[in-house]
């Protein structure tokens, strides 16, 4: 379906007709026999895959389909921090994919995503982070990735409320990305969505896989609660719930599902206008446009589908940065909640093919899925078009058994 | 938070007292294995949603390993039982049929 | 206007006057008062903005649900944004301030939005502020963000204190009302552990308000009288201003105390937050009244119909002296009885059902108060205040058929149950329809470790909204004996759904009804956000933020989603609920840190010789939960003076090392030798009693995880050393295998890390320090290097370890933790002659680099094989296996091509910055510059006199010579060459004395 311009000119028309006008963002096709491409998941990254394959390589006959609603998974349960200073070269490359992806998404997909480029600082509350960052710096400036290694002083001039004289860890500085920063989590699918049925894919929301059909090693189709669709290449993109998924195609992945933890205060005034996250006391926050407070903890250490808060992560997480962050004392928590991750065997994902001719995997992001949409769905598309792309070239499903790793918990490492 | 019985002291233990180990009753495969064996071993984890079977420590307590089966969609825990197992006990076996007649089984 | 009338009010003392400000104004209310009731009987309405519009806002609830009464309480380190009015106890002195206006309450620029409301509807900013690209981040977005947000960010340090508590319970009863005192007291008899909590002061919810009967007395009667029962029993803990925040896993549910929220300053924590674990909960947690929509339902002195009825009979206090009561039920006739007991006037009872003929609106007409019947409000007159309403038919579209003075409205759009704790874990609700209500679904309780039900409803939270009806249900539920108590109470009449009013109103009325008003969002949002296909009641919740609000939508969400559900022509139960997420009303951040803060915000490992290190200039470094001394400050000394300083006293003299916190385990048993030998890559079984030797540990993925050195103490006993933040991990490690996979080798370990204290003595001088202590014979013979050998140094009883991590003369001496504080005097005092000084860890590492020495932490990151550091000379040949062999067999890891540790040294002499990569000649196919190694030790060496590093670098050993370059800040590039990693006495002179 054709999709009419979003403008503050088409508000204003709108307005003088109450609003009765406007037509859905996207729409609610029935299935239809057979698609070149079928993208199981339907969240910001199963959304940006069908975009991308759309956009960059003309593959409009694309069905995604999703079990519940459009973005109801991690893409809208998480904390939206957007940042690539990542170490490891694979991880930067699509995590800074990504982050530009996302400066132009609202203009690309004439959706207000709402980025905010509002800068990112990473703690170093001990010499051995200190260490692990300035390193991350030097790599970053090779990558491409912008960021900078910047003093305590600076610190407290971007976070006037932070403590940096805290007993036990006081800030010895951090590592900044100034373009790093937060978007509207909700609006990135929706966005993906409405570009993707103004294509003229289908997005079929309320519709479960209940198996995966192959002949003689390849995809040939889905069975879904809306009957069977057939078609000659499949995208699982489904997080969490990929094991389940590549079960029912017969083959294993190497991730295992976990939850993740977070929480917000109620709304306040604007006094952060940076995300913080701080590595040695396991925090991070940040302050969304609506006012509140976005705080993120742990996960899990032991498989978990339920997507439901657990105290004691949030207690932990609160615990830590309260010593950093005096002023959170007295405001009131509004809201926690769980989301289910899906992490693999060195925390890094996978964007690869599979034992099955025709479908391909995308998942295993861990707690750093949101901020890697677009270049994951760029990626994703690139790899189910060509059938290989540089920015998924590291990222298969095999590196396990190579010994092959993408670890980006070397920042963290051990104490000595 | 969860609560698991230490099969050993016999505590209910708090999950801020446990330390949680992954999935339980792993062949090793050491030199001499295939790559795809010790892949298996050590990356191909089991990730059922339903019943699941882990390992345990009572970090915080008596400091023993144990074994647990729990349902990971419900955090129902059906029975604990020693670290020195193989499988899992029969009686526990025939106790999650029981409540989940649709569950396949140990495999 | 509001107002105090002259008599009643059960929960006030009047003899108790207390002042406060509202906006630097000063008001009175009495000891009894909520801040709410106290500024409506000051005649204070009008209490704030909303988030979107800036529309001023009235209080309209007299509990939880309360969307708009909210202020900023407090002043510096006790102030307190957000604070619910409602639900905060009036003390003497409070000061409060509205929020989110400027430049003040009554004229506030930002309500310019209201203006331009009709161009701000639900979800406008994703369709705009799009172009240019820039002007999100720096015109659209701080605007945004300035007129967001509510109260103010408190700036000072908290003040107060807070406090954990724990319990644990058969049965936890959330709600203090009839259903919960019933359910507590039957469970209590039935012989279970009982724990009773309410959220306010008192106790008897909605049934003392409206003064039923109870087994024949009135309800105040038999509240004191059940509450005095439970009181007197032992099994029972009864708990008012504590509320059940939040239900999860495993029964485990937590209490939110306000324990000096009213009392301020008397020196108590101000919040407790209990954690309880319950065996069952029975949630008791009554119902919340819904709103109406109908047009200027948000303007204020539109209130719900029970919170007009709450403050007329609990406070005193008149909401308007002419209020019009407008319901779909009988219920709100309560509220015109109420209103006319105190003297107050009802012109008009507005019902929208065609017929009300029950025995509550009888008893009103017999009031001689007007009853419309089958009318609604078509709209509400006023701005600030209502002045009147503007009544219309019902089935009709709005057309106004008279118009009623008035300066008060009580609504009352049904009852919702209050099912967030049934929710939390995951219970489920059914539609019942009769009621217009979700109630739990009894078939679909959240369930428990066991996968029974861990939760079960009563009373008006499982959907019975009568007294007889709830209290029979709360004694049956928990498992009551005999005839519950028994109400006496009026029947009424079926309730009628009404989820627009009048259910014909056009656009433009339904512009003006506002489902949620704090944030702003309205029934044409939610109308819109179904055309434009948010279908999900997820998405219309985040399209419009229905129910985002920090009220979270108690009040008017079943209403938003009765709207979507209509506008999409589907059934209410098909569209559902958004996800109940605790907490229940929100909780302070500082009770759920509780008294973690400060110094005691982690606990905090000593060694036997810190309380002398923080006396005597230790610059902390912190290394997991321990702090060691990164060096020691004299006066006037600069941190990398004093680490050069102690690097030569060591070089020069003899230094002391506190190495306390490395990790010490003892493995023990015929099977040691076997078990070391597997964790170990090199052969441990083979060590001579009395030696030492160095070795290296592997995950089973093969990668370097510790090292230290193993001693074997005899024929069955080793003692391992790991690293400071190793020793817990390496022995729950060893425990691992010898539990789960080995449990057949007959092998004991014990971490016996904080029962030793240990001393490195190193330097020229390290010997003579010793023997002057005297007791053993430290001679190169009597004790070679990497030998050990026990006896008494100055009467201490000690384990002399010859090793050497500084490349000195050096001995680790071990005495008993209990005297390793006089064993560290005493060499200090003996080796003053000969020029002690302490070091600490820099210096420790500057010397281990000197002589090329690998650390655990920069060397390694968890990708690096021993074989990447030339570590093969401690990896056995001859073992069939060990942890992680199998790993390093794996292609990747056997490749040559790895990075190989080699020693760096720049061409100026200069110091690497720390953790510079070396580049190599183009780009990958990302485009990334292509690197050939990288940093990871770099160090000033006061010993040489220029910068030395160890790296990585790709074909290192085989590159002597080569020179590479590191980008480095700014464009520079430091050239440096690749060199033996041993930098300093290469042969080891030194240390071999």
């Amino acid at each position: 379906m054709a999709m009419r311009r979003y403008s503050a000119f088409a508000i204003a028309k709108e307005a003088m007709s109450y609003h009765l006008g406007w037509e859905r963002a996207w729409g609610s096709p029935a299935p239809k026999k057979k698609y070149d491409v079928i993208i199981v998941g339907a969240g910001g990254h199963g959304l940006a895959t069908a975009y991308y394959l759309g956009k960059n390589y003309g593959i409009t006959n694309v069905a995604i389909i999703e079990k519940g609603w459009l973005g109801g998974g991690n893409t809208g349960r998480n904390t939206t921090i957007i940042r690539s200073n990542y170490l490891q070269d694979p991880s930067a490359a699509i995590y800074e994919k990504a982050r530009s992806l996302y400066e132009t998404m609202s203009q690309d997909l004439n959706y207000n995503v709402m980025f905010s480029p509002r800068g990112l600082l990473m703690l170093g509350q001990t010499e051995h982070e200190v260490r692990g960052y300035k390193r991350t710096v030097y790599a970053n400036n090779l990558q491409g990735v912008a960021t900078e290694w910047i003093s305590p002083a600076k610190v407290k001039e971007l976070v006037p409320i932070i403590n940096i004289d805290g007993p036990r860890y006081p800030v010895l500085g951090a590592l900044y990305q100034a373009r790093g920063g937060t978007a509207r989590h909700d609006a990135v699918a929706w966005g993906y969505a409405r570009a993707c049925s103004g294509m003229g894919m289908d997005v079929i929301q309320q519709c479960e896989v209940t198996g995966v059909r192959t002949e003689g090693g390849k995809v040939v189709g889905v069975d879904t609660t809306k009957g069977a669709i057939d078609c000659d290449k499949l995208g699982m993109v489904v997080a969490g719930h990929a094991s389940v998924l590549a079960e029912q195609a017969g083959f294993r992945l190497p991730i295992e599902s976990l939850a993740l933890q977070a929480m917000v205060s109620e709304p306040i005034k604007p006094c952060m206008d940076v995300v913080v996250m701080a590595n040695t006391v396991h925090g991070y926050m940040s302050q969304s446009d609506k006012g509140e407070m976005v705080i993120g903890g742990g996960t899990d250490g032991f498989n978990n589908y339920t997507q439901r808060g657990s105290f004691h992560h949030i207690e932990e997480t609160v615990r830590a940065l309260i010593e950093t962050f005096p002023m959170i004392s007295r405001l009131k928590q509004l809201r926690q909640w769980g989301g289910i991750v899906d992490m693999t065997g060195d925390r890094s994902p996978i964007l690869s093919k599979t034992p099955v001719e025709g479908i391909f995997v995308n998942c295993g992001w861990g707690t750093g899925g949101f901020k890697a949409i677009p270049g994951s769905g760029w990626a994703m598309a690139e790899l189910m078009a060509r059938g290989q792309s540089p920015l998924t070239e590291e990222f298969s499903m095999y590196r396990f058994r190579e010994g092959k790793f993408i670890d980006e918990s070397v920042a963290a490492g051990v104490a000595h | 938070m969860l609560t698991l019985e230490c099969p050993y002291c016999g505590v209910k233990a708090e999950e801020t007292e446990l330390q949680a180990g992954g999935e339980a009753h792993l062949k090793r495969y050491g030199p001499g294995a295939s790559d795809e064996e010790f892949e298996g071993y050590l990356f191909m984890r089991k990730n059922p949603k339903g019943v699941h079977f882990e390992r345990w420590r009572h970090a915080y307590g008596c400091g023993k390993w144990f074994l647990a089966a729990r349902c990971t969609a419900t955090l129902e825990v059906f029975g604990t039982y020693p670290a020195q197992s193989t499988q899992p006990p029969v009686d526990l076996q025939a106790k999650i049929k029981a409540k989940r007649p649709n569950w396949e089984g140990y495999k | 206007m509001s107002t105090r009338l002259s008599k009643g009010g059960r929960l006030i003392d009047r003899s108790k006057p207390l002042s406060f400000t509202f906006n630097g104004r000063r008001m009175q209310g009495y000891a009894g008062d909520t801040l709410a009731s106290a500024l409506l009987g000051a005649d204070q309405m009008l209490v704030g903005r909303s988030f979107k519009y800036h529309r001023p806002r009235g209080i309209i609830a007299s509990g939880a649900e309360e969307p708009n009464a909210l202020v900023g309480l407090g002043e510096g380190g006790k102030f307190e944004p957000n604070q619910r009015t409602t639900t905060t106890e009036l003390f003497d002195g409070a000061v409060t301030a509205s929020q989110n206006h400027w430049p003040s309450l009554e004229f506030d620029v930002g309500a310019i939005n209201n203006k331009l409301g009709r161009f701000l509807p639900g979800g406008f900013y994703y369709k705009t502020f799009m172009y240019p690209r820039f002007a999100w981040k720096h015109v659209f977005e701080p605007i945004i963000r300035q007129s967001a947000g509510l109260g103010k960010a408190p700036t000072a340090r908290d003040e107060d204190h807070y406090e954990y508590a724990y319990a644990f319970a058969d049965v936890v009863v959330a709600g203090g009302g009839i259903a919960g005192l019933t359910a507590a007291l039957a469970a209590a008899k039935a012989g279970k552990r009982v724990w009773l909590m309410e959220q306010t002061a008192d106790w008897g919810g909605r049934a003392v308000v409206d003064a039923i009967e109870i087994d024949g007395k009135p309800a105040e009667d038999w509240v004191a009288e059940t509450v005095a029962a439970l009181s007197a029993m032992d099994n029972v803990t009864l708990r008012t201003r504590t509320m059940a925040s939040g239900l999860f896993d495993h029964g485990y549910i937590m209490g939110y105390e306000r324990v000096a929220d009213h009392t301020p300053g008397d020196g108590r924590p101000r919040h407790r937050l209990w954690r309880i674990r319950a065996g069952h909960v029975i949630t008791a947690t009554g119902a919340i009244e819904r709103s109406l929509s109908f047009a200027g339902n948000d303007i204020p002195g539109v209130m719900l119909a029970s919170a007009v009825r709450d403050y007329v009979v609990n406070w005193a206090v008149s909401p308007g002296d002419r209020t019009v009561i407008v319901t779909n039920n009988d219920d709100a006739y309560r509220t015109a009885l109420a209103l006319l007991d105190a003297g107050l006037v009802v012109p008009t009872v507005i019902d929208a059902r065609a017929e009300a003929k029950g025995a509550l609106p009888e008893a009103v007409r017999a009031r001689g108060v007007r009853v419309l019947a089958g009318h609604g409000i078509a709209k509400v007159k006023g701005g600030k205040r209502v002045t009147g309403v503007s009544v219309c038919i019902q089935e009709g579209e709005g057309a106004e058929i008279e118009a009623i003075a008035c300066d008060a409205v009580a609504m009352s759009g049904g009852w919702s149950p209050v099912v967030h704790l049934w929710s939390h874990c995951g219970g489920k609700l059914i539609w019942d329809a009769d009621r217009a209500m979700f109630r739990p679904d009894p078939n679909r309780p959240a369930t428990g470790d066991d996968g029974a039900a861990m939760v079960t409803a009563v009373g008006s939270a499982n959907g019975h909204l009568t007294a007889d009806e709830v209290l029979t249900d709360a004694h049956k539920a928990a498992g009551g004996e005999g005839k519950a108590p028994a109400a006496a109470i009026e029947a009424e009449a079926p309730m009628m759904p009404v989820w627009i009013m009048p259910q014909g109103a056009g656009p433009a009325l339904r512009m003006k009804m506002w489902l949620d008003p704090q944030n702003d969002v309205k029934v044409s949002d939610v109308q819109l956000a179904a055309r434009e296909g948010y279908e999900s009641v997820e998405h219309t919740k985040r399209y419009t933020t229905l129910g985002m609000a920090t009220d979270q939508g108690k009040m008017s969400n079943i209403n938003g989603l009765a709207i979507l559900s209509d506008a999409l022509h589907r059934p209410i139960p098909e569209t559902g609920t958004t996800t109940f997420r605790p907490p229940y009303t929100p909780i302070s951040i500082g009770a759920i840190a509780g008294e973690a803060r400060g110094d005691i915000f982690q606990p905090l490992r000593r060694t036997p010789m810190h309380g002398w290190h923080e006396t005597h200039g230790a610059h902390w470094e912190p290394v997991g939960l321990w702090r060691r001394p990164y060096c020691f400050l004299r006066t006037g000394e600069g941190v990398h003076d004093a680490v050069n300083r102690e690097i030569r006293s060591v070089r020069n003299a003899v230094g002391l090392l506190d190495a306390s916190t490395l990790g010490k385990i003892i493995v023990k048993g015929p099977d040691a030798g076997k078990f070391l030998d597997m964790l170990y890559t090199n052969m441990m079984s083979t060590l001579p009693v009395g030696k030492c030797r160095y070795g290296l540990m592997c995950s089973e993925n093969g990668f370097l995880s510790d090292d230290g050195v193993v001693v074997r103490l005899s024929e069955d006993t080793w003692l391992c050393h790991t690293t400071t933040g190793g020793a817990d991990r390496i022995h729950g490690w060893m425990e691992d295998w010898l539990q789960c996979e080995w449990w057949d080798w007959k092998v004991y370990t014990a971490n016996v890390t904080e029962q030793y204290a240990q001393v490195a003595i190193a330097g020229p001088n390290a010997r003579k320090l010793l023997e002057k202590l005297g007791g053993m014979d430290l001679s190169k013979e009597a004790i070679p290097f990497m030998e050990w050998r026990e006896g008494t140094l100055g009467g201490f009883r000690a384990r002399v370890h010859r090793i050497s991590f500084s490349g000195e003369l050096s001995f680790e001496v071990a005495v008993p933790a209990s005297e390793g504080r006089a064993f560290w005097d005493a060499l200090l005092a003996a080796g003053e002659e000969f020029g002690v000084a302490p070091y600490g860890t820099e210096a420790m590492h500057i010397m281990r680099a000197e002589k090329g020495f690998i650390m655990i932490g920069d060397e390694t990151d968890g990708t690096v094989i021993p074989q990447d550091l030339n570590l093969q000379w401690a990896i056995s040949k001859k073992k069939a296996d060990y942890l992680g062999k199998r790993a390093q067999e794996r292609s990747h890891m056997a490749s040559p091509d790895r990075w190989k540790l080699v020693g760096l040294e720049t061409l100026d002499g200069s110091v690497i910055p720390d953790g510079a990569y070396a580049v190599a000649e183009g780009v990958n196919a990302n485009g990334q510059r292509n690197m050939q190694g990288r940093v990871t030790s770099t160090y000033y060496s006061p010993t040489l006199n220029k910068g030395i590093a160890m790296g990585l670098v790709k074909h290192g050993p085989d590159r002597m010579g080569e020179v590479i370059d590191f980008p480095v800040d700014d464009g520079k590039v430091v050239k440096a060459r690749i060199v033996d990693p041993v930098f300093f006495d290469k042969d080891g002179e030194k240390q071999n004395v």
